[in-house]
């Protein structure tokens, strides 16, 4: 089967979701969620049949659409995360009705369900994207479809900051993102990255600075989608405005496929021998600020969602020092399996939250206090992903960060790695401020009863053997890497 | 594919029973089970150990990933006996002498138990990867348990131990990726015995600073001079047996890994590369290591003395007695390196008494302040006579473990006579004659704190306190047993560790 049918089937589940909600009338919306969860899931089994070859070099996409091994590991990566993000907007479902004004109950639900969908698509194609007009387009499906979403619970105050902050960065990026195409195109001619790289041994040295400043802009705009400093401003508040499964989505599937598309759009430039210094400072001071800002503004949070931000900054940083040591073979390997890494730990750490902030009625650390006596399981999960963000050994982000420190070492940056370090302590302190919050602590008076429905418990199950296999098995992973 | 070896279900029986005790398994009686079914399996491992093979037995290996070199594989030589021997006594030990607990019990044992499934993995692994990951999965039940049951400032002390020991630990993971990639590309791998094996001729050379971040992760991890400052503070506030456990075994992973990668593997010449210091001078790495043990042995020694309550006084003393074991890695023959395996062991188990009887006494009092205190012996005097052998044998009297220890890394440092200055002493052989006032010095805050504690006037509130129940009695008789037995004959525990370091 031709890989191209898997992004045809998901923009084909998201939009026949949206005619029955438009056309359906049923008061509870939610097995539009289960239908989209099932979807995703033949989709991702579909996955494993496809044949990557089956993409001729005449098909009119074929300068466009890669299926690499990379590719398709991250069109699963994508699907799984959308299901997660399914999952955990069923439980989150009580708080949307409350925002969205509307007669019916459920109003704007199906919309919820749908939209993220959508994004899966694109996210899909992002990561297959190898032309800059399939990168554009691709990420303006994703970035559109999170427009609306950010901005979905529209009765919030919080949310609409978000939504709005979200779009004017957003398109602001975007038009970031098509100059700097402009720019490589028109010193270029091409769009192609193939043809880009094929390009440019030819140019005259005279256009060696427009190309630079092309580069940086198109950067510019995926460092925005990637969280890197000092493009990181709207995450925070975002994070904190929009619906927890939304923040999750951006923190973890519009992240990854940033990543992909930079890994994908550095590979002719770094290949590049004049361009290439340059272009690694901009990479090793960007990993650097972007390591220092997301740790030690994560230290003072005491508002989980702003927490997950920050540390998704940080995050972001240790993602970014694989990417200034591309030159080293393993780098790429070592970036997706953090990618891989960290949706398992961040999707784990929100769900616990989506589900604790809606009974609890608030996303505060100290809204998780006493949680261990209250729900064991529930907070012993909430303590898997916060170990496995920190780092501890047995888990998948441990491995993961021990790839990045032995890419970085053997890429020669010092400095960087000793700046790792220091930032590794300040992790322990803030991920284990919340493993305090729900062992140390005593729990509330009266604190309402938890409840989670299965699918959410699977998903969390599953996400907590995961780390652990993935931790202690990584071959589990790396055998799917190139 | 043959069955795991028993040193895998070693590692594996407190994990399960942590796990049992977590799901709502009865916590206590699981635990003390478990914990006799630890040293029921090392004391077999530690019997039938085959001599006449040496080396590394009851191996297996379960391949992780191929292509990194990295496999689960277990196996246990005289050394890794004789720290494994430790670590199921003072287990045992400590999990026998935890007084009944009011809030949250089953956590609280999970918790030890995870301590003691942390080191056993540690000292069992010969993988060097999983041999880091074993000991730092310790860290959290050891945040958990000062957190949610310390005294005092347990707060502050939680943190400051789990983010000085995180960052230490973090700093020896770079030295352990430094070693690794030190390797030709084709032969990377994690295992110990190949790495020891590629050292020895001569295809790994890692950089100095491999063995600097080396040295200072693990030296973080067991509190050598000036990263110690976590340490007193975590064993005073800690809930007994997390302090036995943690200042009796868990600190020993940290020796145990210097003489696992640093000694076997650096050429004992990078001791005499000297770091210029400016305006023509210079400092050897050597001379900067004894420096620091100097800082261990005399002034902490010092700042043991000036303590006023009964818990920091073995807090500090803890750190003080690792300058011994340091001396005697620093001064690398023979003999001192097997009196500092010898110490590593007594200076677990008389740690852990000492602290098993200081937490049941915080618990009869209240207080550990020896303004406080006094005349303790005339109330409990079987506590008074155990608490005096652990002291006993803590300053290093003949006839506990401790003594032969020391006396051998004294002997191996003060006969290591390279690099002799102008007048006529090397610079080991000057530490040696301090680390022996070490020995006095020892000898002065603990005979004062027993003196302070039981003898003199006793205040009036302290006449009915009862005397130690027959468990922990005997849990801490079990550890004075086993100090006198490698006391009067170190033979026992030498014939173990010795083969296991062998220098070249």
């Amino acid at each position: 089967m031709n890989p191209i049918y898997l992004e045809v089937f998901v923009v084909t589940l998201g939009i026949v979701m949206l005619m029955v909600e438009a056309f359906v009338a049923s008061t509870d919306k939610r097995y539009l969620a289960y239908a989209g969860i099932v979807g995703l899931a033949v989709v991702l089994g579909a996955s494993f049949f496809v044949n990557p070859g089956a993409i001729s070099e005449h098909a009119p996409y074929a300068g466009f659409y890669t299926a690499d091994n990379m590719a398709m590991l991250f069109k699963r990566f994508s699907l799984v995360a959308t299901i997660l993000v399914l999952v955990m907007s069923i439980d989150y479902a009580p708080i949307v009705e409350r925002f969205i004004p509307g007669e019916s109950k459920g109003a704007g639900l199906g919309e919820f369900f749908a939209l993220p969908v959508l994004a899966c698509a694109g996210l899909m194609w992002m990561v297959s994207a190898i032309d800059f007009i399939a990168i554009f387009v691709s990420l303006e499906l994703v970035t559109i479809s999170f427009y609306v979403l950010v901005a979905y619970l529209r009765r919030s105050h919080t949310t609409l900051e978000a939504g709005t902050k979200y779009l004017i960065l957003g398109a602001l990026s975007t038009g970031f993102i098509v100059y700097g195409i402009t720019w490589i195109f028109g010193v270029t001619g091409q769009t192609n990255l193939a043809a880009i790289a094929a390009t440019l041994p030819h140019l005259p040295a005279a256009s060696h600075t427009a190309l630079l400043f092309g580069f940086g802009l198109v950067f510019i705009a995926l460092a925005f989608k990637i969280g890197a400093f000092p493009f990181q401003f709207w995450i925070p508040d975002v994070y904190q405005g929009a619906a927890t499964p939304i923040a999750a989505f951006l923190s973890v599937g519009s992240k990854a496929a940033g990543f992909i598309v930079v890994l994908r759009v550095l590979q002719p430039f770094l290949g590049f021998a004049p361009l290439t210094g340059k272009i690694e400072w901009i990479l090793l001071l960007t990993a650097g600020a972007t390591l220092i800002y997301g740790n030690l503004s994560a230290l003072p949070q005491r508002n989980l969602k702003r927490l997950l931000a920050y540390s998704s900054v940080g995050h972001a940083g240790y993602l970014l020092m694989a990417l200034a040591s591309l030159d080293v073979l393993f780098a790429q390997g070592a970036i997706e399996f953090y990618l891989v890494a960290y949706l398992m730990m961040t999707f784990l750490a929100f769900l616990v939250m989506a589900v604790v902030s809606t009974s609890v009625g608030g996303d505060d650390i100290s809204h998780f206090a006493g949680l261990a006596r209250r729900s064991p399981w529930l907070a012993g999960a909430m303590l898997i992903a916060m170990l496995s963000l920190a780092g501890i050994p047995f888990t998948a982000g441990f491995l993961g960060k021990l790839f990045i420190f032995a890419v970085a070492i053997q890429a020669g940056h010092w400095w960087l790695v000793g700046l790792g370090v220091v930032t590794v302590a300040c992790g322990f302190y803030y991920y284990l401020l919340v493993v305090r919050a729900m062992y140390w602590q005593p729990a509330p008076e009266n604190a309402p009863e938890i409840s989670v429905s299965i699918a959410g418990r699977i998903s969390m199950a599953a996400l907590a053997v995961l780390i652990f296999v993935v931790g202690i098995y990584p071959q589990s992973v790396l055998g799917w890497l190139d | 594919m043959s069955l795991p070896s028993p040193l895998f279900f070693l590692t594996l029986l407190p994990l399960i029973a942590a796990l049992f005790i977590m799901i709502g398994a009865p916590a206590r009686l699981i635990a003390r089970f478990a914990s006799i079914g630890i040293l029921a399996v090392t004391i077999d491992l530690v019997a039938t150990y085959p001599f006449s093979a040496g080396g590394f037995q009851f191996i297996s290996q379960m391949s992780v990933s191929d292509a990194l070199g990295l496999s689960l594989s277990f196996g246990a030589d005289g050394l890794s006996l004789a720290m494994l021997f430790l670590a199921a006594i003072v287990t045992v030990s400590a999990v026998w002498v935890i007084p009944p607990i009011k809030t949250r019990e089953n956590l609280f044992y999970a918790c030890v138990l995870l301590i003691s499934a942390g080191v056993i993995g540690a000292f069992s692994s010969t993988d060097v990867l999983f041999f880091y990951a074993f000991h730092e999965v310790a860290l959290i039940p050891t945040f958990l348990l000062i957190g949610i049951w310390g005294s005092g400032d347990r707060q502050a002390a939680a943190w400051k131990a789990t983010i000085y020991l995180g960052l230490g630990s973090f700093v020896l993971l770079l030295g352990i990726i430094g070693l690794y990639l030190a390797m030709p590309p084709s032969q990377r791998t994690f295992d110990l015995q190949t790495m020891q094996a590629l050292a020895a001729d001569g295809s790994l050379k890692p950089a100095h600073w491999v063995y600097w971040t080396l040295l200072l992760g693990f030296g973080t991890l067991i509190s050598l001079f000036p990263f110690h400052s976590w340490a007193p503070q975590a064993y005073a506030s800690a809930p007994t047996p997390a302090s036995m456990l943690h200042a009796g075994v868990l600190k020993k992973f940290g020796l145990y890994g210097i003489l696992r990668l640093i000694v076997p593997i650096f050429p004992h010449s990078i001791l005499a590369t000297r770091i210029p210091l400016g305006f023509g001078w210079s400092i050897s790495y050597l001379d900067l290591f004894l420096v620091m043990i100097v800082g261990n042995l005399l002034y902490i020694g010092l700042v043991t003395i000036a303590q006023k309550r009964l818990d920091w006084t073995l807090g500090y003393s803890s750190v003080m007695h690792m300058g011994y074991i340091f001396l005697g890695i620093a001064a690398f023959n023979q003999l001192s390196l097997s009196g500092a395996a010898v110490l590593m062991v007594a200076h677990g188990l008389s740690i852990a008494a000492l602290f098993a009887l200081s937490g049941a006494l915080r618990e009869r009092t209240g207080t550990l302040d020896y303004a406080e205190l006094g005349g303790l012996a005339k109330p409990m005097p079987l506590f008074g006579l155990l608490f005096g052998f652990a002291t006993m044998a803590s300053v290093g009297l003949p006839g506990f473990a401790n003594f032969p220890g020391e006396l051998m890394v004294f002997f191996g440092s003060f006969g290591t006579s390279t690099d002799i200055l102008k007048h006529g002493l090397s610079s080991i052989q000057i530490v040696t004659i301090i680390a022996v006032w070490g020995v006095v010095i020892s000898a002065v805050y603990m005979l004062r704190a027993y003196r302070n504690v039981f003898f003199g006037t006793m205040p009036e509130r302290w006449a009915r306190l009862p005397d130690l129940a027959p468990i922990p009695r005997y849990a801490v008789i079990l550890l004075i047993l086993v100090l006198l037995g490698i006391g009067f004959h170190p033979q026992l525990l030498l014939s173990y560790v010795t083969p296991a370091i062998l220098l070249p």
